[in-house]
């Protein structure tokens, strides 16, 4: 096997630590642990909030939100983190607060932040929709190698490991408590929203985003706004949105849609208006998303993701 | 007497020669900001080693801190602030093929917008002459994950691309003085596996009586459906455009950008 980027960042490292002579300096100190803090947003479900920022050598990936739900066979978690370290805090974090320990796994897409934490619920079945299965094994060790471009040494001996099991049903009931699997889309090519039938507490994935800029690398606004349209429609007592604060009310909904109108709208007259992506990427932000998390770096994002389909629409084929 | 005395005189010859040439210095020594190692060499192999070369703040280079897309980078130069600028060289330092395109403006602004391939984090940098012979650069730095240079054009992936090849999507805004232009070519950098060079050469831009106006020569870096913005002085652009070219292959690239005003 040819060696790859993190084996050899891996074998390096090992070789520096080794001789015990060797002095670490200020800036490689170890400080390397996330505080997880769990927080209790309805009975039996807890969140833990990331910073809503873009990834970083600071925040080292915990810029998304993740969830646990206690049943009568222990806790379901919705979604792993960005890396192994994360996942090892969190499993610490869930087995104190349920003793029972972890019951199973639930992804809710195929995005690194959501999944990479995989490997320490190798124990467990982890479930996710069979596109998100797919998406995961065919990109996981993509992700992998360009988180650690992106945070660095918190993703040491992090390596994707995709879902084990495929929800096919809306319904699914795991230790007694009974949960409504929604298979949306439009964030991704597929994304599952968890609804707890005993608290009404819907937890998103990134269908959702609170005070933080939505990211687009994969997304289908078309399908976006029906999914939005769905979670709308349903009876919940809060939202878990994938970035950003608990929701009490539906306004991760609004404001996401608001957002995606926007970015839909400015890109239109843009390229209408005849402007390359570099002044795409420069355009004022109202200032309700100005404030979002993440900005103005995820509406550079946006423009290279989807700015080559709007200009293509604009341009008339001339020969 | 040495044993293999052909190789050795080889080796002696190769001695010679190679640092004579690597020892060679730029006939001007830049202070360069991002202090890459590679100035020297690309004044003396890009530019023919001028004697008058500076930094020079007026020479925005403009491109996302990251880059999102390896295989389509955004860059916009704005040379705007000079006078008398006939020739825009556009390169990176760090790349298996540094350069990107030479943009001669004509009758155009000096001011171009397009997109490459990165193959790893570099700085950008433009290289601007003046009619005095003066090269003024500019540059920014964009960070990448990187293998823009050697995977296969994404064309490959569907099976009509043949058909498509060489289509001309274009516009013009006369009032703004934009002219934006897309013409599908899998610009093939030669360096994915059995895949050889297959890039445009040139992309001319001309008036209704044929003089040119500007003029665009691509390198293999330029990204798959090479995409370009022009500005004109408001006023200037008063009836169609064509847009001519040819590949390495021969193939010819011909289109007329419809003017969208009233012809006067």
């Amino acid at each position: 096997m040819r060696p790859s980027r993190r084996s050899l960042l891996a074998a390096s490292a090992a070789a520096m630590v080794a001789p015990h002579t060797w002095v670490r300096p200020a800036w490689a100190a170890p400080r390397l642990s996330y505080d997880l803090v769990p927080r209790r947003v309805a009975d039996g479900i807890w969140m833990l909030e990331g910073t809503t920022e873009y990834f970083t050598f600071e925040n080292g990936g915990n810029i998304v939100n993740t969830a646990f739900i206690e049943t009568d066979t222990g806790a379901v978690i919705v979604d792993t983190g960005p890396s192994r370290r994360y996942a090892e805090e969190l499993r610490k974090v869930v087995t104190a607060a349920v003793p029972l320990g972890v019951a199973a796994v639930i992804n809710t897409h195929h995005h690194p932040d959501h999944f990479l934490g995989n490997q320490v619920f190798a124990d467990v079945p982890v479930h996710s929709l069979p596109e998100t299965k797919s998406l995961i094994a065919e990109h996981g060790d993509g992700y992998a190698d360009n988180m650690y471009r992106l945070v660095g040494d918190w993703m040491r001996g992090t390596e994707p490991m995709p879902p084990t099991d495929v929800l096919t049903g809306s319904d699914l009931t795991i230790g007694g408590r009974s949960f409504a699997a929604l298979a949306l889309g439009g964030h991704t090519e597929a994304d599952l929203v968890i609804l707890d039938r005993r608290t009404g507490t819907a937890i998103a994935g990134d269908l959702a985003f609170l005070d933080r800029a939505p990211t687009t690398p994969d997304a289908d606004f078309g399908r976006w706004h029906a999914s939005l349209d769905q979670l709308e429609s349903l009876e919940t007592s809060g939202i878990v949105p994938g970035h950003g604060p608990f929701d009490t009310g539906k306004q991760s909904l609004a404001q996401t849609r608001a957002y995606l109108h926007w970015l839909d709208a400015a890109m239109t007259r843009a390229a209408e208006e005849g402007l390359d992506m570099v002044e795409a990427m420069n355009l004022p932000l109202p200032p309700a998303f100005a404030a979002m998390g993440a900005q103005p770096v995820e509406l550079e994002r946006s423009v290279s993701h989807l700015f080559g389909q709007y200009e293509r629409a604009a341009l008339p084929q001339v020969n | 007497m040495p044993r293999f005395p052909i190789l050795a005189a080889l080796t002696a010859a190769t001695l010679l020669a190679l640092p004579a040439r690597a020892l060679e210095g730029p006939a001007v020594t830049l202070d360069d900001p991002y202090r890459t190692g590679m100035l020297g060499y690309l004044q003396r192999e890009l530019l023919g080693d001028p004697a008058a070369i500076e930094f020079d703040s007026r020479v925005k280079v403009m491109a996302p801190h990251s880059a999102e897309d390896s295989f389509h980078v955004p860059v916009t130069v704005d040379a705007r602030e000079i006078e008398g600028v006939e020739r825009i060289a556009l390169f990176v330092d760090y790349g298996p093929i540094p350069h990107i395109l030479d943009f001669y403006p004509g009758d155009a602004e000096p001011w171009l917008a397009f997109r490459f391939k990165i193959d790893q984090s570099t700085p950008v940098r433009a290289a601007v002459m003046t009619a005095d012979g003066t090269w003024h650069v500019g540059g920014t730095v964009v960070d990448a994950a990187g293998g823009g240079c050697s995977a296969p054009a994404m064309a490959y992936a569907s099976d009509d691309w043949e058909e498509k090849l060489g289509d001309v999507r274009a516009r013009m805004w006369s009032r703004t003085g934009r002219v934006r232009v897309i013409v599908d070519h899998p610009m093939d950098t030669g360096l994915a596996d059995g895949i050889p060079v297959f890039a445009i050469k040139n992309l001319d831009f001309s008036d209704t009586e044929g003089a040119r106006v500007a003029r665009i020569e691509l390198h293999e870096p330029v990204n798959e459906d090479p995409a370009f913005s022009l500005r004109f002085a408001k006023g200037t652009l008063t009836g169609p455009l064509t847009v001519s070219g040819r590949d390495n292959n021969g193939n010819e690239i011909d289109a007329t950008i419809p003017y969208d005003g009233a012809i006067r």
